[in-house]
Protein backbone atom coordinates (compact mmCIF):
# COMPACT_ATOMS: atom_id res chain seq x y z
CA UNK A 1 0.00 0.00 0.00
CA UNK A 2 2.90 2.79 1.03
CA UNK A 3 4.87 1.40 -1.68
CA UNK A 4 2.58 1.81 -4.15
CA UNK A 5 2.02 5.06 -3.31
CA UNK A 6 5.18 6.05 -3.64
CA UNK A 7 5.67 4.65 -6.55
CA UNK A 8 2.72 6.29 -8.47
CA UNK A 9 3.29 9.13 -7.50
CA UNK A 10 6.47 10.29 -9.80
CA UNK A 11 4.86 8.11 -12.17
CA UNK A 12 1.87 10.42 -12.64
CA UNK A 13 4.50 13.26 -12.35
CA UNK A 14 6.20 11.86 -15.64
CA UNK A 15 2.81 11.37 -16.92
CA UNK A 16 1.44 15.24 -16.35
CA UNK A 17 5.03 16.48 -17.49
CA UNK A 18 5.14 14.42 -20.69
CA UNK A 19 1.40 15.59 -21.08
CA UNK A 20 2.27 19.32 -20.97
CA UNK A 21 5.27 18.92 -23.15
CA UNK A 22 3.30 17.40 -25.75
CA UNK A 23 0.94 20.26 -25.38
CA UNK A 24 3.89 22.78 -25.46
CA UNK A 25 5.02 20.94 -28.74
CA UNK A 26 1.01 20.39 -30.13
CA UNK A 27 -0.34 23.90 -29.35
CA UNK A 28 2.22 26.45 -27.73
CA UNK A 29 5.13 26.14 -30.31
CA UNK A 30 3.20 26.32 -33.65
CA UNK A 31 1.87 29.94 -32.72
CA UNK A 32 5.21 31.33 -31.06
CA UNK A 33 6.43 30.78 -35.00
CA UNK A 34 3.07 32.84 -36.05
CA UNK A 35 3.74 35.40 -33.52
CA UNK A 36 6.34 37.51 -34.70
CA UNK A 37 4.42 38.53 -37.74
CA UNK A 38 0.94 38.88 -35.85
CA UNK A 39 2.49 41.18 -33.68
CA UNK A 40 3.94 43.23 -36.50
CA UNK A 41 0.35 43.22 -37.91
CA UNK A 42 -1.52 44.14 -35.13
CA UNK A 43 0.49 47.53 -34.40
CA UNK A 44 1.23 48.61 -38.02
CA UNK A 45 -2.36 47.85 -39.35
CA UNK A 46 -5.07 46.90 -37.12
CA UNK A 47 -4.00 49.16 -33.90
CA UNK A 48 -3.72 52.50 -36.28
CA UNK A 49 -6.86 51.53 -38.17
CA UNK A 50 -8.53 50.91 -35.52
CA UNK A 51 -7.68 54.27 -34.49
CA UNK A 52 -8.73 55.57 -37.69
CA UNK A 53 -12.43 54.76 -36.11
CA UNK A 54 -12.22 56.55 -33.62
CA UNK A 55 -10.42 59.58 -34.63
CA UNK A 56 -12.62 59.79 -37.32
CA UNK A 57 -14.91 61.17 -35.03
CA UNK A 58 -12.95 64.00 -33.86
CA UNK A 59 -12.02 67.56 -34.89
CA UNK A 60 -7.93 66.64 -34.54
CA UNK A 61 -4.97 68.68 -35.88
CA UNK A 62 -2.81 65.47 -35.72
CA UNK A 63 -1.04 67.08 -32.21
CA UNK A 64 -2.24 66.93 -28.78
CA UNK A 65 -5.52 66.08 -27.85
CA UNK A 66 -8.65 65.02 -30.00
CA UNK A 67 -11.87 66.80 -29.52
CA UNK A 68 -14.66 63.67 -30.19
CA UNK A 69 -17.05 65.33 -32.05
CA UNK A 70 -19.25 61.93 -33.36
CA UNK A 71 -20.14 62.07 -36.93
CA UNK A 72 -19.58 65.69 -37.64
CA UNK A 73 -16.97 65.15 -40.12
CA UNK A 74 -18.79 62.30 -41.29
CA UNK A 75 -21.97 65.23 -42.34
CA UNK A 76 -19.83 67.72 -43.67
CA UNK A 77 -17.71 65.28 -46.14
CA UNK A 78 -21.18 64.42 -47.14
CA UNK A 79 -23.32 67.60 -47.30
CA UNK A 80 -20.66 70.53 -47.16
CA UNK A 81 -17.76 69.83 -48.52
CA UNK A 82 -17.85 70.33 -52.71
CA UNK A 83 -13.79 68.85 -52.81
CA UNK A 84 -15.21 65.76 -51.38
CA UNK A 85 -17.62 65.03 -54.27
CA UNK A 86 -15.30 66.23 -57.01
CA UNK A 87 -12.67 63.45 -55.64
CA UNK A 88 -15.34 61.17 -55.65
CA UNK A 89 -16.42 61.32 -59.05
CA UNK A 90 -12.93 61.84 -60.34
CA UNK A 91 -12.26 58.21 -58.84
CA UNK A 92 -15.41 57.34 -60.71
CA UNK A 93 -13.68 58.07 -63.78
CA UNK A 94 -11.00 56.46 -63.10
CA UNK A 95 -12.95 53.54 -62.43
CA UNK A 96 -14.56 53.45 -65.97
CA UNK A 97 -11.31 53.93 -67.33
CA UNK A 98 -9.26 51.26 -65.99
CA UNK A 99 -12.27 48.76 -66.63
CA UNK A 100 -12.30 49.06 -69.76
CA UNK A 101 -8.87 50.36 -71.44
CA UNK A 102 -6.18 48.09 -69.97
CA UNK A 103 -8.51 45.53 -69.86
CA UNK A 104 -9.17 45.66 -73.48
CA UNK A 105 -5.08 45.98 -73.96
CA UNK A 106 -4.46 43.24 -72.26
CA UNK A 107 -7.26 40.83 -74.02
CA UNK A 108 -6.25 41.99 -77.19
CA UNK A 109 -2.67 41.67 -76.84
CA UNK A 110 -2.84 38.33 -75.13
CA UNK A 111 -5.22 36.60 -77.74
CA UNK A 112 -2.73 37.83 -80.47
CA UNK A 113 0.22 36.29 -78.42
CA UNK A 114 -1.06 33.24 -77.11
CA UNK A 115 -1.66 31.07 -80.71
CA UNK A 116 1.96 32.51 -81.87
CA UNK A 117 4.98 30.18 -81.10
CA UNK A 118 8.22 32.80 -82.39
CA UNK A 119 9.55 35.48 -80.09
CA UNK A 120 6.32 34.94 -77.59
CA UNK A 121 8.56 34.85 -74.78
CA UNK A 122 9.90 38.25 -75.59
CA UNK A 123 6.93 40.01 -76.61
CA UNK A 124 5.97 39.08 -72.82
CA UNK A 125 9.02 39.66 -71.36
CA UNK A 126 8.63 43.41 -72.95
CA UNK A 127 5.05 43.78 -71.80
CA UNK A 128 5.83 43.55 -68.73
CA UNK A 129 8.83 45.51 -68.21
CA UNK A 130 6.99 48.87 -67.51
CA UNK A 131 5.67 47.12 -64.68
CA UNK A 132 8.30 46.92 -63.12
CA UNK A 133 9.64 50.06 -63.12
CA UNK A 134 9.40 52.64 -60.20
CA UNK A 135 6.36 54.57 -60.43
CA UNK A 136 8.13 58.10 -60.20
CA UNK A 137 10.47 57.23 -63.37
CA UNK A 138 7.30 56.48 -65.22
CA UNK A 139 5.77 59.46 -63.79
CA UNK A 140 8.52 62.24 -64.93
CA UNK A 141 9.39 60.36 -68.75
CA UNK A 142 5.58 60.43 -69.46
CA UNK A 143 5.43 63.84 -68.23
CA UNK A 144 8.78 65.17 -70.36
CA UNK A 145 6.92 63.42 -73.31
CA UNK A 146 3.49 64.71 -73.27
CA UNK A 147 4.91 68.25 -72.88
CA UNK A 148 3.98 70.19 -75.76
CA UNK A 149 6.96 72.21 -75.87
CA UNK A 150 9.20 69.44 -75.78
CA UNK A 151 9.15 65.62 -76.08
CA UNK A 152 6.31 63.23 -78.16
CA UNK A 153 3.77 65.80 -77.74
CA UNK A 154 5.84 68.61 -79.15
CA UNK A 155 7.60 67.04 -81.75
CA UNK A 156 4.59 65.52 -83.39
CA UNK A 157 2.78 69.25 -83.29
CA UNK A 158 5.47 70.87 -84.93
CA UNK A 159 4.59 68.41 -87.97
CA UNK A 160 1.48 69.00 -87.60
CA UNK A 161 -0.08 66.15 -86.32
CA UNK A 162 -3.83 67.81 -85.15
CA UNK A 163 -4.86 66.99 -81.35
CA UNK A 164 -0.81 67.71 -80.18
CA UNK A 165 -1.14 71.58 -79.63
CA UNK A 166 -2.31 70.66 -75.89
CA UNK A 167 -1.37 70.70 -72.52
CA UNK A 168 -2.87 67.98 -71.42
CA UNK A 169 -1.39 67.86 -68.05
CA UNK A 170 -2.11 71.28 -67.44
CA UNK A 171 -5.91 71.65 -68.95
CA UNK A 172 -8.57 70.44 -66.28
CA UNK A 173 -10.41 68.85 -69.19
CA UNK A 174 -7.90 66.00 -69.91
CA UNK A 175 -5.74 65.98 -66.64
CA UNK A 176 -7.28 62.97 -65.28
CA UNK A 177 -7.63 60.77 -68.60
CA UNK A 178 -3.36 61.70 -69.18
CA UNK A 179 -2.46 60.84 -65.80
CA UNK A 180 -5.06 57.60 -66.14
CA UNK A 181 -2.72 57.18 -70.15
CA UNK A 182 0.37 57.40 -68.23
CA UNK A 183 -0.54 55.10 -65.17
CA UNK A 184 -2.35 52.46 -67.76
CA UNK A 185 1.27 52.76 -69.80
CA UNK A 186 2.98 50.70 -66.96
CA UNK A 187 0.10 48.57 -65.87
CA UNK A 188 -1.40 47.01 -68.88
CA UNK A 189 0.98 44.32 -69.66
CA UNK A 190 0.34 42.94 -66.23
CA UNK A 191 -3.38 42.31 -66.97
CA UNK A 192 -1.37 40.93 -70.53
CA UNK A 193 0.45 38.80 -69.09
CA UNK A 194 -2.31 37.60 -66.54
CA UNK A 195 -4.51 36.50 -69.16
CA UNK A 196 -2.06 34.75 -71.43
CA UNK A 197 -1.32 32.89 -68.73
CA UNK A 198 -5.04 31.77 -68.46
CA UNK A 199 -5.69 31.50 -72.30
CA UNK A 200 -2.42 28.98 -72.57
CA UNK A 201 -4.40 26.57 -70.22
CA UNK A 202 -7.43 26.58 -72.54
CA UNK A 203 -7.27 23.20 -73.93
CA UNK A 204 -6.57 23.48 -78.14
CA UNK A 205 -9.23 20.64 -78.67
CA UNK A 206 -11.95 23.72 -77.83
CA UNK A 207 -10.39 26.10 -81.01
CA UNK A 208 -10.30 23.11 -83.17
CA UNK A 209 -13.87 22.04 -82.42
CA UNK A 210 -15.00 25.67 -83.06
CA UNK A 211 -12.97 26.27 -86.42
CA UNK A 212 -14.65 23.05 -87.24
CA UNK A 213 -18.38 24.68 -86.45
CA UNK A 214 -16.93 27.74 -88.67
CA UNK A 215 -16.16 30.10 -86.18
CA UNK A 216 -14.63 32.83 -87.28
CA UNK A 217 -11.76 34.29 -85.41
CA UNK A 218 -13.89 36.77 -83.19
CA UNK A 219 -16.48 33.96 -82.29
CA UNK A 220 -13.72 31.77 -80.97
CA UNK A 221 -12.64 34.85 -78.91
CA UNK A 222 -16.33 35.23 -77.66
CA UNK A 223 -17.26 31.97 -77.34
CA UNK A 224 -14.08 29.95 -76.25
CA UNK A 225 -11.03 32.42 -75.23
CA UNK A 226 -13.46 34.63 -72.90
CA UNK A 227 -15.12 31.68 -71.32
CA UNK A 228 -11.69 30.00 -70.77
CA UNK A 229 -9.92 32.93 -68.63
CA UNK A 230 -13.10 33.89 -67.11
CA UNK A 231 -11.77 33.23 -63.43
CA UNK A 232 -9.04 35.84 -64.10
CA UNK A 233 -10.95 38.26 -66.19
CA UNK A 234 -13.46 38.93 -63.38
CA UNK A 235 -11.01 38.63 -60.99
CA UNK A 236 -8.77 41.27 -62.26
CA UNK A 237 -12.00 43.29 -62.75
CA UNK A 238 -12.62 43.03 -58.83
CA UNK A 239 -9.19 43.91 -58.48
CA UNK A 240 -9.26 46.84 -60.87
CA UNK A 241 -12.53 48.17 -58.98
CA UNK A 242 -11.03 48.12 -55.63
CA UNK A 243 -7.60 49.41 -56.43
CA UNK A 244 -9.71 52.66 -58.49
CA UNK A 245 -10.61 53.63 -55.32
CA UNK A 246 -7.42 53.66 -53.90
CA UNK A 247 -4.80 55.20 -56.49
CA UNK A 248 -2.25 57.50 -55.48
CA UNK A 249 0.93 57.52 -56.84
CA UNK A 250 0.78 58.42 -60.44
CA UNK A 251 -1.63 61.31 -59.35
CA UNK A 252 0.03 62.88 -56.45
CA UNK A 253 3.67 62.46 -58.15
CA UNK A 254 2.64 64.41 -61.69
CA UNK A 255 -0.08 66.74 -60.35
CA UNK A 256 -0.62 66.66 -56.47
CA UNK A 257 -4.30 67.06 -57.60
CA UNK A 258 -4.36 70.03 -59.98
CA UNK A 259 -4.81 72.24 -61.72
CA UNK A 260 -7.42 73.68 -59.26
CA UNK A 261 -8.33 69.61 -58.22
CA UNK A 262 -9.14 68.49 -61.60
CA UNK A 263 -7.59 65.80 -60.80
CA UNK A 264 -7.59 65.06 -57.11
CA UNK A 265 -9.04 61.89 -55.55
CA UNK A 266 -9.56 60.69 -52.57
CA UNK A 267 -6.58 59.33 -51.40
CA UNK A 268 -4.83 62.67 -52.18
CA UNK A 269 -7.63 64.59 -49.89
CA UNK A 270 -6.31 62.41 -47.03
CA UNK A 271 -2.50 63.11 -47.65
CA UNK A 272 -3.58 66.89 -48.08
CA UNK A 273 -5.94 67.31 -44.99
CA UNK A 274 -3.21 64.98 -42.77
CA UNK A 275 0.03 66.48 -43.35
CA UNK A 276 -0.82 69.92 -45.08
CA UNK A 277 -3.81 71.23 -43.73
CA UNK A 278 -3.17 69.79 -40.49
CA UNK A 279 -7.65 68.19 -39.95
CA UNK A 280 -5.97 64.81 -38.81
CA UNK A 281 -9.49 63.74 -37.52
CA UNK A 282 -11.34 64.72 -40.89
CA UNK A 283 -8.34 62.71 -43.09
CA UNK A 284 -9.30 59.79 -40.89
CA UNK A 285 -12.86 60.29 -41.74
CA UNK A 286 -12.04 60.24 -45.60
CA UNK A 287 -10.15 57.18 -45.10
CA UNK A 288 -12.64 55.22 -43.51
CA UNK A 289 -15.06 56.28 -46.29
CA UNK A 290 -12.35 55.13 -48.77
CA UNK A 291 -12.33 51.52 -47.14
CA UNK A 292 -15.77 51.53 -46.45
CA UNK A 293 -15.99 52.07 -50.73
CA UNK A 294 -14.11 48.99 -51.58
CA UNK A 295 -16.14 46.90 -48.43
CA UNK A 296 -18.85 47.88 -51.25
CA UNK A 297 -17.29 46.83 -53.98
CA UNK A 298 -16.46 43.62 -51.90
CA UNK A 299 -19.79 42.72 -51.02
CA UNK A 300 -21.21 43.24 -54.67
CA UNK A 301 -19.44 40.91 -56.04
CA UNK A 302 -20.18 38.64 -53.34
CA UNK A 303 -23.77 39.33 -54.02
CA UNK A 304 -23.44 38.66 -57.47
CA UNK A 305 -22.16 35.45 -57.35
CA UNK A 306 -24.65 34.58 -54.47
CA UNK A 307 -27.21 35.31 -57.04
CA UNK A 308 -25.89 32.60 -59.10
CA UNK A 309 -23.19 34.89 -61.45
CA UNK A 310 -20.73 32.38 -63.25
CA UNK A 311 -18.00 34.62 -61.80
CA UNK B 1 5.67 10.51 -96.24
CA UNK B 2 7.29 13.15 -98.58
CA UNK B 3 4.56 14.15 -99.93
CA UNK B 4 2.76 14.62 -95.94
CA UNK B 5 6.11 16.30 -94.85
CA UNK B 6 5.74 18.34 -97.39
CA UNK B 7 2.06 19.14 -97.00
CA UNK B 8 2.44 20.16 -93.25
CA UNK B 9 5.25 22.41 -93.77
CA UNK B 10 2.96 24.39 -96.34
CA UNK B 11 0.03 24.02 -94.28
CA UNK B 12 2.56 25.49 -91.29
CA UNK B 13 3.93 28.36 -93.32
CA UNK B 14 -0.08 29.40 -93.99
CA UNK B 15 -0.30 29.37 -90.43
CA UNK B 16 2.44 31.65 -89.64
CA UNK B 17 1.29 33.55 -92.54
CA UNK B 18 -2.01 34.17 -91.22
CA UNK B 19 -0.09 35.09 -87.69
CA UNK B 20 1.10 38.85 -89.81
CA UNK B 21 -1.84 40.61 -88.58
CA UNK B 22 -0.47 39.63 -85.38
CA UNK B 23 2.79 40.31 -85.43
CA UNK B 24 1.93 43.79 -86.84
CA UNK B 25 -0.07 44.40 -83.78
CA UNK B 26 2.26 43.17 -81.52
CA UNK B 27 5.16 45.13 -82.64
CA UNK B 28 2.98 48.30 -82.24
CA UNK B 29 2.36 47.83 -78.95
CA UNK B 30 6.46 46.70 -78.68
CA UNK B 31 7.03 50.60 -79.64
CA UNK B 32 4.30 51.94 -77.30
CA UNK B 33 5.82 49.57 -74.52
CA UNK B 34 9.86 50.12 -74.90
CA UNK B 35 9.79 53.18 -77.33
CA UNK B 36 9.66 55.58 -74.33
CA UNK B 37 12.61 53.82 -72.28
CA UNK B 38 14.78 54.11 -75.43
CA UNK B 39 13.77 57.69 -75.97
CA UNK B 40 15.52 58.04 -72.18
CA UNK B 41 18.09 56.37 -72.97
CA UNK B 42 18.81 58.73 -76.22
CA UNK B 43 18.35 61.42 -73.99
CA UNK B 44 20.43 60.81 -70.73
CA UNK B 45 23.46 61.30 -73.18
CA UNK B 46 22.33 64.26 -74.93
CA UNK B 47 23.33 67.77 -74.15
CA UNK B 48 20.91 70.36 -72.93
CA UNK B 49 21.19 72.19 -76.40
CA UNK B 50 20.44 69.12 -78.23
CA UNK B 51 17.42 67.89 -76.49
CA UNK B 52 15.85 70.78 -77.83
CA UNK B 53 15.87 70.73 -81.12
CA UNK B 54 16.60 67.00 -80.91
CA UNK B 55 14.35 65.26 -77.87
CA UNK B 56 13.35 61.93 -79.60
CA UNK B 57 16.18 60.75 -81.98
CA UNK B 58 19.60 59.20 -81.44
CA UNK B 59 22.51 61.48 -80.44
CA UNK B 60 24.59 63.16 -82.25
CA UNK B 61 27.26 63.74 -79.68
CA UNK B 62 27.37 61.90 -76.21
CA UNK B 63 27.45 63.80 -72.90
CA UNK B 64 28.92 61.28 -70.62
CA UNK B 65 29.12 63.57 -68.23
CA UNK B 66 24.93 63.76 -67.72
CA UNK B 67 25.66 60.73 -65.21
CA UNK B 68 28.39 61.77 -62.93
CA UNK B 69 26.76 65.33 -62.51
CA UNK B 70 23.47 63.55 -61.98
CA UNK B 71 24.80 61.10 -59.86
CA UNK B 72 26.08 63.91 -57.42
CA UNK B 73 22.86 66.05 -57.85
CA UNK B 74 20.68 63.57 -57.50
CA UNK B 75 22.61 62.36 -54.00
CA UNK B 76 23.00 58.45 -55.22
CA UNK B 77 25.89 57.97 -53.28
CA UNK B 78 23.69 58.06 -49.81
CA UNK B 79 20.10 57.39 -51.81
CA UNK B 80 21.66 53.79 -52.86
CA UNK B 81 22.50 52.72 -49.69
CA UNK B 82 19.38 53.74 -47.61
CA UNK B 83 17.52 51.99 -50.40
CA UNK B 84 19.95 48.91 -50.21
CA UNK B 85 19.04 49.09 -46.46
CA UNK B 86 15.69 49.21 -46.55
CA UNK B 87 15.32 46.53 -49.07
CA UNK B 88 17.72 43.92 -47.40
CA UNK B 89 16.29 44.77 -43.95
CA UNK B 90 12.86 44.03 -44.83
CA UNK B 91 13.24 41.12 -47.46
CA UNK B 92 15.03 39.52 -44.59
CA UNK B 93 12.40 39.71 -41.99
CA UNK B 94 10.13 39.16 -44.43
CA UNK B 95 11.69 35.86 -45.17
CA UNK B 96 12.13 35.02 -41.51
CA UNK B 97 8.96 36.38 -39.92
CA UNK B 98 7.09 35.23 -42.59
CA UNK B 99 9.09 31.95 -43.47
CA UNK B 100 7.85 30.88 -39.41
CA UNK B 101 4.60 31.66 -40.32
CA UNK B 102 4.00 29.75 -42.89
CA UNK B 103 5.71 27.19 -41.80
CA UNK B 104 3.32 26.37 -38.59
CA UNK B 105 0.49 27.11 -41.37
CA UNK B 106 1.99 24.27 -43.60
CA UNK B 107 3.32 22.12 -41.41
CA UNK B 108 2.43 22.62 -37.58
CA UNK B 109 -1.75 21.63 -36.97
CA UNK B 110 -1.97 25.17 -36.07
CA UNK B 111 -4.98 25.33 -33.99
CA UNK B 112 -6.85 28.57 -35.50
CA UNK B 113 -4.89 27.93 -38.98
CA UNK B 114 -8.30 29.08 -40.41
CA UNK B 115 -9.04 32.66 -38.40
CA UNK B 116 -5.12 33.30 -39.13
CA UNK B 117 -5.51 33.12 -42.60
CA UNK B 118 -8.71 34.93 -42.72
CA UNK B 119 -6.85 37.61 -40.79
CA UNK B 120 -4.38 38.04 -42.57
CA UNK B 121 -6.38 38.25 -46.11
CA UNK B 122 -8.17 41.31 -44.09
CA UNK B 123 -5.28 42.96 -43.10
CA UNK B 124 -3.36 43.04 -46.47
CA UNK B 125 -6.50 44.11 -48.51
CA UNK B 126 -6.85 47.18 -45.88
CA UNK B 127 -6.29 50.50 -47.71
CA UNK B 128 -2.74 52.64 -46.56
CA UNK B 129 -5.13 55.37 -46.39
CA UNK B 130 -6.85 54.33 -43.82
CA UNK B 131 -4.40 53.87 -41.29
CA UNK B 132 -1.86 55.66 -42.71
CA UNK B 133 -2.14 58.85 -40.73
CA UNK B 134 -2.47 57.28 -37.18
CA UNK B 135 0.68 54.84 -37.99
CA UNK B 136 2.28 58.21 -38.48
CA UNK B 137 1.57 59.71 -35.36
CA UNK B 138 1.92 56.84 -33.47
CA UNK B 139 5.18 56.20 -35.11
CA UNK B 140 6.43 59.75 -34.07
CA UNK B 141 5.25 59.50 -30.50
CA UNK B 142 7.36 56.24 -30.35
CA UNK B 143 10.38 58.13 -31.94
CA UNK B 144 10.57 55.40 -35.09
CA UNK B 145 10.05 58.25 -37.65
CA UNK B 146 12.99 59.34 -39.77
CA UNK B 147 14.50 55.66 -38.98
CA UNK B 148 15.19 52.91 -41.47
CA UNK B 149 14.04 50.21 -38.53
CA UNK B 150 10.55 52.18 -38.13
CA UNK B 151 9.93 51.75 -41.98
CA UNK B 152 11.71 48.29 -42.42
CA UNK B 153 8.61 47.54 -39.73
CA UNK B 154 6.09 48.52 -41.90
CA UNK B 155 7.13 47.06 -45.07
CA UNK B 156 7.31 43.88 -43.49
CA UNK B 157 3.78 44.08 -41.76
CA UNK B 158 2.88 44.81 -45.78
CA UNK B 159 4.47 42.26 -47.34
CA UNK B 160 4.36 39.67 -45.22
CA UNK B 161 0.74 38.55 -45.48
CA UNK B 162 1.72 37.85 -49.45
CA UNK B 163 4.87 35.78 -48.55
CA UNK B 164 3.40 33.49 -45.77
CA UNK B 165 0.55 32.81 -48.40
CA UNK B 166 2.93 31.92 -51.21
CA UNK B 167 5.42 30.22 -49.38
CA UNK B 168 2.46 28.42 -47.52
CA UNK B 169 1.64 26.85 -50.42
CA UNK B 170 5.25 26.33 -51.37
CA UNK B 171 5.71 24.30 -48.53
CA UNK B 172 2.53 22.53 -48.07
CA UNK B 173 4.04 21.11 -51.43
CA UNK B 174 6.78 19.02 -49.61
CA UNK B 175 6.81 15.41 -48.29
CA UNK B 176 6.74 14.72 -44.93
CA UNK B 177 9.13 12.47 -44.75
CA UNK B 178 12.27 14.52 -44.27
CA UNK B 179 10.55 16.42 -41.25
CA UNK B 180 9.28 13.09 -39.31
CA UNK B 181 12.81 11.92 -39.14
CA UNK B 182 14.17 14.74 -38.24
CA UNK B 183 11.63 15.14 -35.40
CA UNK B 184 12.15 11.43 -34.88
CA UNK B 185 15.85 11.71 -34.43
CA UNK B 186 14.82 14.51 -31.79
CA UNK B 187 15.36 17.66 -33.80
CA UNK B 188 12.75 20.68 -32.22
CA UNK B 189 10.64 22.40 -34.22
CA UNK B 190 12.91 25.38 -35.06
CA UNK B 191 15.47 22.80 -36.24
CA UNK B 192 13.22 21.27 -38.59
CA UNK B 193 12.30 25.06 -40.03
CA UNK B 194 15.70 25.82 -40.52
CA UNK B 195 17.69 22.90 -41.46
CA UNK B 196 14.52 21.05 -43.32
CA UNK B 197 12.30 23.01 -44.53
CA UNK B 198 13.86 26.62 -45.25
CA UNK B 199 16.75 24.51 -47.75
CA UNK B 200 14.26 22.50 -49.58
CA UNK B 201 11.68 25.33 -50.37
CA UNK B 202 14.13 27.75 -51.56
CA UNK B 203 13.09 28.47 -54.60
CA UNK B 204 9.64 29.66 -52.95
CA UNK B 205 11.92 31.95 -50.63
CA UNK B 206 13.61 33.60 -54.14
CA UNK B 207 10.87 34.09 -55.56
CA UNK B 208 9.28 36.37 -52.73
CA UNK B 209 12.70 37.76 -52.06
CA UNK B 210 12.67 38.81 -55.55
CA UNK B 211 9.46 40.27 -55.15
CA UNK B 212 9.48 41.87 -51.77
CA UNK B 213 12.78 43.31 -52.68
CA UNK B 214 11.54 44.87 -56.02
CA UNK B 215 8.38 46.19 -54.21
CA UNK B 216 10.83 47.91 -51.24
CA UNK B 217 13.19 49.22 -54.24
CA UNK B 218 10.06 51.08 -55.91
CA UNK B 219 8.15 52.10 -52.98
CA UNK B 220 6.76 56.24 -52.90
CA UNK B 221 4.00 56.63 -50.62
CA UNK B 222 5.15 55.32 -46.91
CA UNK B 223 8.66 56.35 -48.03
CA UNK B 224 7.64 60.13 -48.05
CA UNK B 225 6.05 60.08 -45.61
CA UNK B 226 8.40 58.42 -43.06
CA UNK B 227 11.93 59.67 -44.24
CA UNK B 228 12.06 63.13 -44.10
CA UNK B 229 15.49 63.94 -43.34
CA UNK B 230 17.33 64.76 -46.47
CA UNK B 231 19.94 62.19 -45.78
CA UNK B 232 17.72 59.37 -45.02
CA UNK B 233 15.66 59.87 -48.70
CA UNK B 234 15.44 56.27 -50.42
CA UNK B 235 16.78 56.69 -54.41
CA UNK B 236 12.86 57.17 -55.37
CA UNK B 237 11.72 59.78 -52.90
CA UNK B 238 15.44 61.64 -53.69
CA UNK B 239 14.07 61.37 -57.62
CA UNK B 240 11.08 62.56 -56.87
CA UNK B 241 12.28 65.81 -55.42
CA UNK B 242 15.19 66.18 -57.43
CA UNK B 243 13.35 65.57 -60.94
CA UNK B 244 10.85 68.18 -59.65
CA UNK B 245 13.74 70.79 -58.95
CA UNK B 246 15.27 69.77 -62.37
CA UNK B 247 11.85 69.18 -64.30
CA UNK B 248 13.43 71.59 -67.60
CA UNK B 249 16.52 69.40 -67.28
CA UNK B 250 15.79 66.64 -69.46
CA UNK B 251 18.47 64.94 -70.12
CA UNK B 252 19.65 65.22 -66.33
CA UNK B 253 16.56 63.39 -64.99
CA UNK B 254 17.19 61.14 -67.75
CA UNK B 255 20.43 59.99 -66.42
CA UNK B 256 19.15 59.58 -63.15
CA UNK B 257 16.46 57.33 -64.39
CA UNK B 258 18.70 54.95 -66.53
CA UNK B 259 20.97 54.81 -63.44
CA UNK B 260 17.72 53.60 -61.45
CA UNK B 261 16.50 51.36 -63.65
CA UNK B 262 19.88 49.10 -64.88
CA UNK B 263 19.63 47.62 -61.46
CA UNK B 264 16.24 46.61 -61.38
CA UNK B 265 15.86 45.31 -65.28
CA UNK B 266 19.36 43.75 -64.72
CA UNK B 267 17.89 41.32 -61.90
CA UNK B 268 14.42 41.45 -63.63
CA UNK B 269 15.82 40.00 -66.78
CA UNK B 270 17.81 37.35 -64.79
CA UNK B 271 15.49 36.31 -62.75
CA UNK B 272 12.64 36.89 -65.20
CA UNK B 273 10.35 33.46 -64.73
CA UNK B 274 10.06 33.61 -61.07
CA UNK B 275 9.33 37.67 -61.40
CA UNK B 276 6.50 36.79 -63.38
CA UNK B 277 5.22 33.69 -61.39
CA UNK B 278 5.96 35.64 -58.69
CA UNK B 279 4.13 39.03 -59.21
CA UNK B 280 0.67 37.09 -61.06
CA UNK B 281 1.03 34.54 -58.32
CA UNK B 282 0.65 37.94 -55.97
CA UNK B 283 -1.87 39.87 -58.55
CA UNK B 284 -4.13 36.56 -58.10
CA UNK B 285 -3.66 35.68 -54.87
CA UNK B 286 -3.56 38.65 -53.09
Amino acid sequence: MQESAVLTRPRAEVQRRRWSRAVYRRKVVPWLFVLPVLLINLAVVVGPALGAVYYSMTDWSGIGAADFIGLENYRELLFDDPSFKNAFVNNLIWLALFLTVPIAMGLIAASLLAPIKRGALFFRMAFFIPYVLPSVIVAHLWTALINPDRGLVGWLNERGVPGMDAAYLGREETVLPAIAFIDNWHWWGFLMVLFLAGMQNIPPDLYEAARLDGANRWQEFRDVTIPGIRPVLVFMLLMSSIWSFLTFDYIWIITQGGPGGASEVLSVLVFKNAFQNFEAGYAAAIGITMSLLVGVVISMFVVLRRRGWEI
Amino acid sequence: MNRTAHVGRTARRGRELSFVPNYVVLVLLLIFSLGPLVIMAFNSVKSRTEIGDNPLGWPRDFAWGNYSRAWDVGNFSTTTVNSALLVAGTVVGVLLLGGMAAYSLAKLDLAGAGALMLFLLVVSSLPIHLFLVPLFVLWREIKLINTFFGLIVIYIALNAPLAIFLLRSYMIQLPRDFEDAARVDGANEWQVFSKIVVPLSWPGFLTVGLVVALSVWNEFLLATVFLQDEDKFTVVTSYQNFATRFSRDWSLTSAASVMMIIPILAIFLTFQRRFIDGLTQGGTKG
